[in-house]
């Protein structure tokens, strides 16, 4: 009885492998707030069928402020090439929830900026540390993340984007 | 025989099953993320770390793993972590392995509902946040119930009941006290059709959160419920923003408050003006009385059901992280001033890509306290403690913090930071250093970046602090070279020359080098940990002095 319990198991584990590799996973709803102070359902999230990219960071993560700096000076060109739309959801404390907007009006950012104070969107991603950034597809879909930020992954996230808007395979990136 | 027919029947159950179960796996999702610290020690004798300190205890781990399961409106969630025994500095009674976190949820638009462990926060947090830091080792899950219910748009309604995680320590009868708390928000804007495209944004908010823990005190007669009410808004009105939240706890004798009997209060107050290029803050922040843990006789980093987030602002580079704020707990008074401005490109002084500036000044000072009666002293336990004027600030200053950041890019190949600060720090307060005097110092920073191609660049640091004060003054230095997107590979330096003993005027070096690709990341570090403080929102840990190698691996899916 044992042995065909483990066999089932087994099965069953080799199908949810199967159908794991043909789906990959969307966006959850969960509650953010907007610089506003509105909240906001993730689930929500949209770009019109073109591809989207989700930056998480912090205002004490360099790296991080680094990253969307990069971004803030190539977003123009990136959005007439491909239509790509960048949303910046900041992981901030109670601490400091109230300095992100001065900042990044400060920093004259041009992209859509959220806040998950409680970082209940950072969990249900899976996200351990910032950076982390997704890039989804026309559908919705989770097609590429990285963690880290180095001088110039920029580009290296451009020839991606520029090959999800074009509906092209990205497997070997 | 009797073997073939079970596979056929195993076979042919599967096949059946497959039709169903394939169906149901398509719309299943499965996502999750891992993490391993490892530490190796070794003696380092000039740093004090001998073999009879480790004590045979060379290896440390800290690890978890964690998935959560999606199936349409349904998910689960499950975490092992594991301290085996737990790296240094965190609290020793992490050590052990198992699984502290495991929740299901049914969640649609307007409505969920959460069973097991879960996180939540009311507002800015000062009445209730359950939240987990992984660098600290800190973990307040409430371990019960939680529903959220969203009426209509604009109204969001949210319940919880539960007991706190305590390290391993399973609830049982009486072992620690039960927190139930309701919120409500109410955002104008999205209520009243006409306020959709108003300027003036208005969201207001109150929770209310009861803690029960029984009285088994031979001395005193202790209040069974505790209660906390908190109100909130806000709003703004074009380019100015305005929140606020007060709190008020009856009265709830404590480890932490000398087992006093006064009410507390917390209250914040922020207002912004931004525009494009520019941004002004300021913050005002008042504290008494205000620990609330669901163990009254808990007095370290656990049980916590409030949040008092610090105004100071948080540094990150080596030397300006030496002496970081936390947040007292029994009283304190402070306000914060920011300003971020980008100096526009093409100017004279912004040249071709602009340059940034940010300024900050905070400072917190204590409370004033007068006796609350004519008999009794300051604080002393099983009295009302004292009274306070609200908007009183006393001669002791817990710190002072002015900085001044700039960042410019000069061409495409070369940026820089330089950031001054100077400060006060009540060491012998903040960091229970008693006798200590307060530290007045003043820390220079330079950190520049050199992109050779589009995919490899070099940063490097330099930094002073300079402080007649505690070990005096340091001076730092990095260098990291990196290769997008996978490598880099880091030095650095911290060394105390200004130590008065000779002897301890150490290097604080390391040498470190990791790998990345997609979410996967490896890191391997060699070399001294000084001691010091690590914090993280406002909660902080001691970290002791330690020599040896870190290996850290971390991946999400």
């Amino acid at each position: 009885m044992k042995k065909f319990l483990i066999l089932i198991f087994i099965v069953l584990l080799g199908l949810g492998a199967m159908a794991q590799s043909e789906s990959s996973n969307k966006l959850p709803s969960v509650n953010v707030k907007t610089l506003d102070g509105k909240t906001f359902n993730t689930s929500e999230i949209s770009n019109d069928g073109k591809p989207i990219i989700i930056a998480f960071w912090a205002l004490w993560c360099k790296p991080c402020k680094k990253e969307l700096d990069a971004y803030n000076e190539v977003y123009e060109d990136w959005q007439d090439e491909t239509g790509v739309k960048i949303i910046a959801v900041s992981i901030d404390d109670a601490r400091s929830t109230a300095k992100v907007k001065p900042f990044v009006m400060g920093k004259d950012w041009e992209f859509d900026v959220l806040l998950d104070p409680n970082q209940e969107f950072k969990r249900a991603m899976s996200v351990n540390m910032v950076p982390h950034t997704f890039l989804l597809d026309g559908s919705g879909k989770i097609v590429y993340q990285h963690t880290s930020y180095y001088e110039g992954l920029e580009d290296e996230l451009f020839e991606i984007v520029k090959k999800v808007a074009k509906g092209e395979d990205i497997s070997k990136h | 025989m009797k073997k073939i027919l079970s596979l056929f029947l195993i076979l042919f159950s599967a096949t059946l099953l497959q039709a169903q179960v394939s169906d149901l796996l398509k719309k299943s999702e499965v996502h999750g993320s891992f993490e391993a610290d490892g530490m190796y020690y070794h003696p380092d004798i000039p740093m004090g770390i001998t073999d009879s300190l480790i004590a045979g205890r060379n290896f440390a781990f800290n690890g978890f793993a964690e998935v959560i399961y999606t199936l349409g409106n349904f998910s689960a969630g499950v975490r092992y972590e594991a301290y085996l025994p737990p790296i240094a500095g965190f609290d020793n009674r992490l050590e052990g392995s198992g699984i502290p976190y495991m929740w299901a949820s049914y969640s649609t638009k307007k409505f969920s509902f959460t069973i097991g462990n879960f996180y939540e926060q009311f507002g800015n947090g000062l009445v209730l946040r359950t939240y987990q830091e992984w660098t600290l080792g800190y973990d307040n899950s409430l371990n019960g119930a939680r529903v959220t219910y969203q009426p209509v748009k604009g109204i969001i309604l949210k319940g919880v009941y539960g007991t706190q995680r305590f390290f391993w320590n399973k609830y049982t009868k009486n072992s620690r006290g039960i927190v139930k708390g309701m919120d409500a928000e109410l955002c104008f804007n999205d209520l009243v059709k006409s306020m959709a495209d108003s300027k003036l944004r208005i969201t207001i908010g109150g929770s209310f959160v009861s803690k029960y823990q029984v009285d088994n005190d031979p001395i005193y007669k202790l209040p069974r419920d505790v209660g906390t009410g908190a109100a909130r808004f806000n709003i703004g009105i074009g380019k100015f923003n305005f929140s606020s939240e007060y709190a008020h706890k009856i009265n709830d004798p404590s480890a932490i408050n000398h087992y006093i009997y006064k009410p507390g209060d917390a209250f914040i107050f922020n207002a912004s003006y931004s525009t494009r290029g520019l941004g002004i803050l300021a913050v005002f922040k008042r504290i008494d009385n205000f620990s609330y843990k669901s163990d009254r006789a808990e007095t370290a980093n656990a049980l916590d059901i409030s949040f008092l987030p610090p105004i100071t602002e948080a540094h990150t580079y080596m030397l300006a992280s030496m002496y970081p704020y936390a947040t007292q707990p029994n009283g304190e008074l402070g306000f914060q001033l920011q300003v971020n401005y980008k100096i526009p490109k093409k100017s004279k002084l912004g040249g071709k890509y602009g340059m940034d500036i940010s300024v900050n000044f905070s400072q917190i000072n204590d409370i004033v306290r007068t006796p609350a009666g004519d008999t009794s002293a300051i604080n002393v336990p099983g009295t009302l403690g004292y009274t306070s004027k609200f908007f009183q600030f006393s001669d002791h200053i817990f710190m002072r913090d002015i900085e001044i950041h700039l960042h410019k890019k000069f061409s495409r190949k070369f940026h820089a930071t330089a950031e001054y600060l100077n400060q006060v720090f009540d060491i012998a307060s903040i960091q229970g250093h008693a006798g200590d005097p307060v530290i007045h110092d003043n820390i220079a920073i330079l950190d520049m970046t050199y992109k050779f191609t589009s995919r490899k660049s070099l940063r490097w640091e330099a930094q002073a602090l300079f402080t007649k004060q505690d070990k005096r003054n340091w001076l730092a230095a990095l260098v990291e070279y990196t290769i997008s997107p996978h490598w880099f590979i880091t030095a650095s330096d911290q060394w105390n020359y200004g130590n008065p003993v000779t002897d301890d005027q150490l290097h604080y070096y390391t040498v470190a080098g990791g790998y990345s690709v997609k979410t996967i990341r490896f890191a391997l570090t060699y070399g001294r940990q000084r001691e010091g403080v690590v914090c993280v929102g406002g909660v902080c840990r001691q970290v002791p002095a330690s020599s040896g190698f870190y290996l850290t691996i971390s991946s999400s899916f």
